[in-house]
């Protein structure tokens, strides 16, 4: 009897959590499924390349997909340096124990958790209205340039959201390095900074590139904080200077989604927006996997 | 041998990093690049009306440039009083209270240009039997006190409500002349924009909804009687033009000053033949 | 939320007095710092550069200077941004406090009591911002929010904590690693993918399924928001049942426990922690989730119990009306007030976790 229980209880739990799995993988499959059936017929090279026309019912998403990456590419060149001369900072230069360290340490781990939203009300309270309004008033002469919704509020915006994770990557990083390393450079010589540049960095790139490369696909799949910072559902023309708007692929799929005027005819567009992003953000993950595991490689042999 | 190499990369990284840098800041100089841009923000009712306006005046005068963007009509006023819109749509008059904004902010009340007509229609699911409706009715309907489709001679079932955001200048016209400045019903969702009210009714067997008549598709549009003993007034252009129908509204332009140069011409193209044949085209009604 | 593994827990190792006290301290790395006074610290780093002065200074100590100062500079700017975060939202919110003007239509009190309002027949709870009394009640927010969020999470932690429980206890090695690459996938779509889904396929099969009255509602947006935090819960419930030392488990099956009983008596109970973690983390990205409930939940601020019911979240309501309002106004003030909510909610949550995640690094920490 005892040993009825003891099966009944393995093959239940066993079952139970099997078909856990078995529904979560059935959800992947159910949504990534349904997207490549409807979107893949529609997305041709033109659809890639033209320009929206009629009212969205027809032509291509190109210029989404150039406002994604100049987003993506500005957010990039504010965060990274930032964010890595924070870590490097924190980690090898501010004084471990000091209040200030830490809480500089506990405000980028909760600044992580906060909802994308709140980013977007910042973008929109500060950087528009604040900064924005205040260079037209010192450059412009009260003429509206920036303190509009513009490609490079958008841009500073996600930079700050997208900063924590590009920190906390880096800091891991950065403490991943043997400390054997850092004495034995010092040992030999070598002043703070070349220990970092020289021995501490290039081993910590993996790491660091990881953190950048998800920070990236995050900033290309969000929407909410670039609402009210810069992103505009038509524009005649492609983004040309950091004070235009800019079209985005997460806000057209968006957009599609819920105010479009003829379903039926956005419907193939919607899906193949969809696709497109899709695509874009599993790249860009891929990317990070095959540059850790590369550099992983790579490196394998300095330490002991 | 490893770290030369990363130095380099590292060193290759920081080149094109501060090349990217020069780059983004040299887009920073056109001064002269927002002259001759015309941005138009507001209603989402008129967004189509003005992208088709502006995808039109483009082809007609190359150098313009006019940048259309949707969110409501009180995104539209909203933008015209922060000052980051030289044109605003809205399907209703601007209030009192945002005049008083605007002329704190830029010592004027605006000017105020009619430039198209409307009919506000109530849609219902195509498989819905009812054909018309009273104001009356869609005030109870609107406000909560009437939840089921049988006390309107339907079928049994609960009515779902679907309202747009308070954004939406539609939203604030339907509010004064059809609720009489009673509030909607807590139970009305809010929809982004008048084709999210549309697809939403279209797939809710028992649902009813209102918006710009140029959005109807797939879904019924009733006919509305002011009262019992009115006669019921389809929402077409005739009764539009002549406003017999209870719903008819102007939609406007708002803007900060007197239209003057390129937005001057814009909004001339726009009030002339070949702006109001458009109108027709979007499933609009024009001024005259 | 893709980030690598969230812990900030410094590694154990205690650095070597001796070389502390000469050249190693004045690294400051992240390790946990040696113990002895802080003084030894700024003597030590003055000792430091003195010791490199003969013979070693170089043409690029300019460059070295200059690069450190960058290093310093850029840090600093993002430590004030970071900080500046938290104090603008803050100010934006503030003059719902005090403010004279604003505190004609709306306050706290006005925010959080049901109020009477014209027309209407009862004293009720009504976010109803534009109208001719405008209303700023939060608690059809509060329970909007807390209705899709408690759906979501039902959903969410059952399939992530049992997902995670066969992976690694029961899944092969061919089969983890099919499994973990296509969960690290879904953590990969975009949110506003997730919504959009919701709306066009979900809503309908669900409306159908089950029945509902309204097809958008707290269900779909919960059930769509729990494939959003499903990726969460089931990483870190993983790397928690991993921590788990076999010794437990042998210990236990020595004893004489079936599978199912060592796994349910003894292996979740120790990685509880860390399953707590993974939850806090989820409810955290749950609450402040935009996209997903702004498309697929129907933005009705009904304040009932009903999950079929539409229900109208707080970030929602940020993302949908931030557009219109006048900057400075009632309802600005309201908005930014409602950010704090948010903001006030995950760090209480994700302080959670992190407490939580100590403690299973302590807890599991010494044994085998």
């Amino acid at each position: 009897m005892k040993l009825r229980r003891r099966r009944l209880g393995d093959v239940t739990l066993a079952l139970a959590s099997g078909l856990a799995v078995a529904l979560v993988l059935l959800i992947v499959v159910v949504i990534l499924g349904d997207v490549v059936y409807h979107g893949a017929p529609h997305m041709t090279l033109g659809f890639l390349t033209q320009a929206p026309r009629d009212g969205m019912t027809a032509g291509g998403i190109f210029p989404a997909i150039f406002g994604t990456v100049a987003l993506v590419v500005l957010m990039t060149l504010a965060v990274l340096p930032a964010g890595v001369a924070t870590a490097i900072y924190l980690s090898e230069y501010a004084n471990p124990g000091s209040r200030v360290t830490r809480m500089v340490r506990v405000a980028v781990n909760n600044l992580a958790g906060v909802p994308s939203i709140v980013f977007g009300l910042f973008g929109l309270g500060f950087f528009v209205q604040f900064v924005g309004a205040g260079i037209d008033r010192a450059l412009y002469g009260g003429q509206r340039v920036f303190g509009q919704p513009a490609l490079v509020w958008a841009a500073l915006t996600m930079a700050v959201l997208t900063l924590p994770v590009v920190i906390v990557a880096t800091e891991e990083a950065l403490s991943a390095v043997p400390r054997e390393l850092r004495l034995a450079s010092a040992a030999l010589g070598a002043n703070r900074l070349q220990t970092i540049v020289r021995v501490v960095l290039p081993q910590a790139l993996p790491g660091i590139l990881t953190g950048a490369i998800l920070a990236i696909s995050r900033g290309a799949g969000e929407v909410a904080p670039i609402l009210f910072t810069g992103v505009a559902y038509y524009l005649p023309k492609l983004p040309r200077s950091l004070h235009d708007q800019f079209m985005q692929l997460g806000y057209h799929v968006y957009v599609l989604s819920t105010q479009s005027p003829d379903v039926d005819a956005t419907r193939p567009i919607l899906y193949a927006t969809v696709l497109v992003l899709l695509l874009l953000t599993f790249a860009l993950n891929a990317a990070a996997v095959v540059v850790r595991s590369h550099m992983r490689r790579r490196f394998a042999g300095a330490t002991s | 041998m490893q770290q030369r190499q990363c130095a380099k990369t590292a060193g290759r990284l920081a080149k094109l990093a501060i090349k990217g840098l020069a780059m983004a800041t040299a887009m920073l100089a056109p001064l002269t690049a927002a002259a001759g841009e015309i941005t138009v923000k507001g209603s989402d009712t008129m967004v189509i009306l003005g992208q088709r306006w502006a995808e039109e005046y483009m082809r007609a005068h190359p150098s313009a440039t006019i940048q259309v963007t949707g969110g409501g009509s009180g995104t539209g006023i909203s933008a015209l009083i922060n000052g980051t819109t030289d044109v605003c749509q809205a399907s209703r008059p601007m209030s009192a209270a945002e005049k008083e904004k605007l002329r704190d902010r830029y010592a004027t009340t605006g000017v105020e240009i009619p430039v198209a007509r409307d009919g506000l229609s109530v849609y219902v699911n195509a498989s819905n039997p009812l054909a018309e409706i009273t104001m009356d009715q869609l005030k109870l309907v609107f406000t909560g006190k009437v939840t089921n489709w049988k006390e309107l001679g339907g079928p049994d079932a609960k009515i779902v409500v679907y309202s747009r955001e308070n954004s939406s200048g539609t939203y604030v016209f339907f509010k004064e002349h059809v609720l009489k400045n009673a509030d909607y019903t807590v139970r009305a969702q809010s929809m982004p924009g008048t084709a999210a009210v549309v697809n939403a009714v279209a797939k809710e067997k028992f649902g009813i909804g209102y918006g710009g008549a140029a959005y109807a598709k797939g879904i019924k549009l009733l006919k509305v009687k002011k009262d019992g003993d009115s006669a019921a007034i389809a929402p077409d252009e005739a009764h539009v033009k002549d406003g017999s129908y209870p719903l008819s509204r102007p939609l406007f332009f708002y803007l900060r000053n007197k239209p003057s140069g390129d937005v001057g011409s814009f909004v001339d193209w726009v009030l002339s033949g070949a702006g109001q044949a458009i109108v027709t085209k979007v499933g609009y009604y024009p001024l005259k | 939320m893709n980030m690598p593994s969230s812990s900030q827990q410094p590694t154990t190792r205690q650095p070597d007095q001796a070389i502390l006290v000469g050249l190693a301290a004045s690294t400051g790395t992240s390790q946990s710092p040696p113990p002895g006074p802080r003084t030894v610290q700024a003597s030590d780093r003055k000792n430091h550069r003195r010791a490199q002065r003969p013979g070693l200074v170089s043409r690029r100590s300019g460059l070295n200077t200059l690069t450190e100062l960058a290093i310093r500079v850029l840090a600093f700017t993002s430590i004030a941004a970071i900080i500046l975060i938290f104090v603008f939202i803050g100010k934006e919110a503030w003059p719902l406090l005090h403010d004279s003007v604003i505190g004609r239509e709306v306050t706290l009190a006005k925010m959080w009591f049901a109020q009477q309002w014209p027309g209407y027949d009862a004293p009720e709870h009504v976010w109803q911002p534009v109208s001719e009394f405008p209303k700023f009640a939060a608690w059809p927010l509060v329970v909007g929010t807390l209705k899709v969020t408690l759906v979501a999470m039902l959903v969410a932690v059952p399939l992530g904590v049992g997902a995670a429980l066969f992976v690694s206890q029961y899944a092969g090695r061919r089969l983890r690693e099919i499994v973990k690459p296509t969960i690290e996938l879904l953590a990969g779509v975009p949110s506003v993918v997730l919504g959009f889904f919701a709306l066009m396929v979900m809503a309908s099969w669900l409306q159908q399924a089950f029945g509902l009255d309204s097809r958008l509602n707290a269900l779909v947006a919960g059930v769509a928001l729990s494939f959003a935090i499903i990726p969460v819960i089931f990483t870190v419930s993983e790397e928690a049942f991993g921590a788990v030392p076999r010794s437990y488990v042998e210990a236990s099956t020595a004893l004489g426990a079936a599978r199912w009983q060592t796994i349910v008596r003894v292996v979740v109970p120790a990685a509880g922690p860390g399953l707590a973690a993974g939850i806090a983390l989820g409810l955290g990205r749950a609450v402040g989730e935009t996209m997903i409930v702004l498309m697929a939940s129907g933005n009705a601020a009904i304040l009932s119990a009903n999950p079929a019911d539409s229900a109208r979240t707080v970030s929602a309501t940020i993302a949908a009306e931030l557009a219109e309002v006048v900057f400075g106004g009632a309802h600005y003030t309201v908005l930014f007030f409602l950010g704090v909510l948010l903001f006030a909610f995950t760090l209480v949550s994700n302080l959670l976790g992190e407490f939580a995640i100590g403690r299973m690094r302590r807890r599991l920490g010494g044994a085998g």
